[in-house]
């Protein structure tokens, strides 16, 4: 399972990052650090079909992205 | 007649200097309409990194900005340029205003209606244009189409009308915006996610994940005095608190005179939508209520 990390990059940075990956069927991990990060890249998954689960680390967020309850 | 004076200087904003110059001078003179004004003259306030770029650039964006002055009826009385790594423009603005009839974003009565003059979605569109996002040329024109534009006719009708409120729509926000007054006044406000206008594909755009961190900076700064109520799409309420660059005006008209305020803009080509109401003072935790 490939992990994207976008932390310490603004906005539009980790979107522009995971978006060429929303195209696939693969589970990604996405670690931001910053509510806009969170929000934008969680908003720009859901719109593709993805389920997107936060979990809560030290210092950031890993964005677990699932398609159609893949794992 | 008193004298009001303001400045307000920008960061680049797209990639058309002409344009952006436009921008800064209709966003500097904004203020004074704010007001109930009449901008009289106003001067540049330039930095610009002359030993990298072509002076060209510089030479457009100066343009660009004399083009709003005149088309204001305001005199460019000079300026001061400094050599800079960073690209900035902006202007300070000499108004005068009838000092018995200033609008200030402390007038709010319980019944007001609030009307705005500008579409939101400035902020969206320059995070798609930086993100070279499909569809960002559009993004482009539609951004410069709203901030280029002057809120000269918007501040005709507040003067007109001798309104006692009104603010200009900047980088807080309409929600910060909103709350500035409803606190200044004592008052609360109600804003109507579903009547809030947005400029084309902006909501496509923020959907996709383009929303700027300054929106959510916003969001976040209101959010003590902010109830969202239930069911509120949550794009758009976030939206109301989309940073924006030379935004419309936000007229606060008694009730009565509501229809009056949207026929004088209309008379005057200019667009007004209600996109809220003031109440009386409710707990501070509801001064700006989203519904």
């Amino acid at each position: 399972m490939q992990t994207i990390d976008t932390r310490g990059l603004s906005c539009p940075q980790p979107v522009l990052m995971v978006h060429p990956h929303l195209g696939d069927d693969d589970a990604l991990d996405v670690l931001v650090d910053s509510e806009a990060s969170q929000e934008n890249v969680s908003r720009a998954a859901i719109k593709r079909g993805w389920t997107v689960t936060p979990c809560q680390c030290e210092g950031y967020v890993r964005l677990e992205l699932r398609k159609n309850g893949a794992r | 007649m008193a004298l009001v004076q303001t400045v307000d200087v920008l960061s680049p904003l797209g990639n058309n200097p002409r344009l952006f110059g436009r921008t800064a001078a209709a966003n500097a003179l904004s203020d004074v309409y704010a007001m109930g004004g009449t901008p009289w003259s106003a001067m540049n306030i330039v930095s610009y990194p002359a030993s990298s770029l072509p002076l060209d650039v510089l030479v457009e964006i100066l343009n660009g900005g004399t083009e709003a002055l005149t088309q204001a009826g305001t005199v460019l009385a000079g300026g001061h340029t400094l050599e800079d790594e960073q690209i900035k423009y902006g202007l300070a603005v000499t108004g005068i205003v009838d000092p018995a009839h200033i609008a200030s974003n402390t007038g709010l009565l319980p019944g007001d209606v609030l009307i705005l003059t500008k579409p939101l979605g400035t902020g969206v569109l320059a995070t798609a244009i930086k993100a070279g996002w499909p569809g960002a040329e559009e993004a482009e024109d539609e951004l410069y189409r709203w901030s280029t534009r002057l809120n000269a006719n918007a501040g005709r009708v507040l003067r007109d009308m001798a309104l006692r409120a009104a603010t200009d729509v900047t980088g807080f926000g309409l929600g910060g915006h909103a709350l500035e007054m409803a606190k200044g006044s004592a008052v609360s406000i109600e804003l109507d996610s579903t009547a809030i206008p947005f400029m084309a594909s902006v909501e496509d755009f923020a959907a996709d994940g383009l929303i700027p961190a300054g929106t959510y900076a916003n969001r976040r700064h209101c959010a003590c005095h902010t109830m969202v109520l239930n069911g509120v799409d949550s794009l758009r309420s976030t939206l109301v608190f989309d940073a924006q660059t030379s935004g419309g005006l936000l007229l606060a008209v008694p009730a009565a005179r509501s229809e009056e305020a949207l026929e004088r803009l209309r008379a005057l080509d200019e667009p007004g939508w209600i996109v809220g109401r003031v109440q009386a003072l409710r707990e501070p935790a509801e001064q700006l209520i989203i519904a």
